[in-house]
């Protein structure tokens, strides 16, 4: 199995998270939007990779995430870092419970249908929310301003943000090893098999979302704050950039697999951030294009298309032996 | 013989105008291997889904093991122990063999904790032996979606072990077999119902097969019954051979 080489890459990883923002300190927030960007690839593939489940209303968690965080920083008269998480547990609480009652109703549509489904979700949220004067209508909301400096400020939600993908991952991981992990894999091969042996589809299924829900509206929480600014649209329940950019991540990636959507959000943000850096005014249609391409050449993911070529070797190396 | 483990009593399937199974009865004794013969569209695997809870039945009573099971869905008469298999084989094509026959344990019990545990070392023991038994052993690490269409077939059946029934409904198990295969899978039939006394329901055309290993038949031609009997008894009734060679 490849369990030594995921720790060392681990290892590395860490290593990485925990020098990058002191080497280069003028891009800590960069660094830490990277990291919220693997969280996002890596919770949309549990569904979306793992399950065949392609969601495109993931972002509403995310939102969940933001506002409830701001609410109770704002209503529950804590401090700021003891509101920040109240505001984070509720959020996570508030999140999953969303995905049991939505998951409950949606998740026996299959296929296309089940997408399409999950297309109005963030619409609807966002209509709702920005419509709604307890937490701000269209004029959004304002996270408490940070107690330190704009450095202190960064660095505190960087090192957050590293956590939350660092567990995210690492919880993923473990579960993808145990039989939860099969039998979601199993879904997405042959989901009237996995009824036919009898196995719990739905609960399955739920369960997947509600881990999903889970670590995004901790980074809906943290991105609130980290911003300083809710926007219904733009940020909270922004399904045309975050919400599309965490399926072309985990694509570019490679859906299904563990490292995929790592690297598939470090790749697409580096490419982003330089087409925002050197293409500015074209960089929107710089990222369409980079998509388009995506798509054709890499239908697979990078991941993937790695599987294949070292799959392909092994049937050689296999026939020469025979 | 004994009780029957299953009886399906004038059970009536319609799509749209087509009657597919028109007032079936049968009845399978535990521990028996009963077959299910009939010429190609009578109705056989409408009658497998109506069974499974795959599609609701218009009319008419399934029972299994006493309890009337005609409302319920797939995946909980495949936790009391009734699972079928495809005639165009149904597997996880990404997952590994082994994981497919990880995946396939016996679901009767599994609490919700449950799925968040690794695979136990006898589960994973019994999983190679099984696929030793079928001849893929080899393959295990192998995409299941790889393997040709006959092994897939031996994997399902496989697979369908590992589940542990109490009975087995079979849908055409030898079609897309290699020939020298076939002996081997009717030996592994008879030993899953003998040592491992799981009833079998076996549909099948290949008439040496079947006339040899199934103590009763069933033959169903335009969605009845048509005749039932022992092997003997089918090969000579007229029925039956205007059914399949057409009556003048």
């Amino acid at each position: 199995m490849s369990g030594a080489r995921d720790w060392w890459l681990m290892a590395a990883l860490l290593c990485v998270g925990i020098v990058a923002p002191f080497l280069f300190p003028a891009l800590v927030a960069q660094f830490a939007f990277l990291w919220l960007m693997v969280v996002f690839a890596l919770s949309w593939d549990v569904m979306g990779g793992q399950m065949g489940y392609n969601s495109f209303g993931n972002i509403l968690f995310f939102g969940i995430g933001c506002y409830t965080t701001a609410v109770v920083q704002r209503d529950f008269g804590f401090d700021y870092f003891a509101g920040l998480g109240a505001g984070l547990g509720l959020s996570g609480l508030i999140g999953v419970g969303a995905a049991l009652l939505i998951g409950r109703a949606i998740l026996g549509l299959r296929g296309h249908y089940f997408a399409i489904g999950t297309l109005g979700l963030g619409i609807a949220a966002a209509e709702i929310a920005g419509g709604w004067h307890y937490i701000g209508a269209g004029a959004g909301m304002v996270t408490p301003v940070f107690p330190g400096g704009v450095d202190t400020r960064n660095l505190f939600f960087y090192g957050l943000l590293f956590a939350l993908a660092g567990s995210c991952f690492i919880f993923l991981r473990a579960l993808y090893q145990c039989r939860f992990g099969m039998a979601i894999n199993a879904i997405r091969d042959n989901e009237d098999k996995a009824e036919a042996m009898g196995l719990h589809t739905l609960r399955y299924k739920i369960t997947a979302w509600c881990v999903a829900a889970f670590f995004l509206a901790l980074a809906g929480g943290l991105a609130g704050n980290m911003i300083g600014f809710i926007d219904p649209r733009d940020v909270a329940f922004a399904g045309a950039t975050y919400g599309v950019w965490m399926v072309l991540m985990a694509v570019l990636g490679g859906k299904g697999t563990l490292w995929g959507p790592v690297l598939g959000a470090a790749i697409f943000h580096l490419v982003q951030e330089l087409f925002w850096t050197y293409l500015l005014g074209w960089q929107r249609v710089a990222l369409g294009g980079l998509i388009v391409l995506i798509v054709v050449f890499y239908p697979q993911g990078i991941m993937g298309w790695l599987r294949e070529r070292r799959a392909g070797h092994a049937v050689r190396d296999g026939e020469a032996q025979a | 013989m004994s009780a029957p483990i299953l009886s399906v009593e004038n059970v009536s399937k319609r799509f749209g105008g087509v009657v597919a199974n028109d007032a079936v009865s049968l009845a399978v004794p535990e521990g028996a291997i009963i077959g299910l013969i009939g010429p190609n569209g009578s109705g056989k695997s409408t009658l497998f889904g109506s069974i499974v809870g795959f599609h609701p039945v218009d009319g008419g009573s399934v029972r299994f093991r006493g309890e009337e099971i005609t409302r319920y869905r797939v995946p909980k008469i495949a936790r009391m122990g009734l699972v079928r298999t495809f005639q165009q084989t149904h597997i996880y094509g990404q997952m590994s063999c082994l994981a497919n026959m990880l995946i396939s344990i016996p679901q009767r019990q599994e609490r919700f904790l449950a799925s968040f545990r690794r695979p136990k070392g006898e589960e994973i023991e019994r999983a190679e032996s099984l696929l030793a038994s079928v001849g893929l052993w080899e393959k295990r690490q192998l995409a299941a979606g790889e393997l040709s269409f006959g092994q897939q077939k031996l994997l399902e059946f496989a697979m369908a072990l590992m589940c542990e029934p109490r009975l087995l409904l079979l849908d055409e198990p030898t079609a897309g077999i290699n020939p020298t295969l076939i002996n081997g899978l009717v030996a592994q039939l008879r030993r899953a119902n003998a040592e491992l006394g799981i009833t079998l329901l076996v549909i099948e055309h290949n008439m040496r097969v079947i006339m040899n290993l199934a103590d009763h038949l069933y033959c169903m031609a335009h969605g009845r019954i048509l005749a039932e009997g022992d092997a003997e008894a089918i090969r000579a009734d007229q029925r039956v051979i205007d059914a399949y060679l057409g009556a003048q």
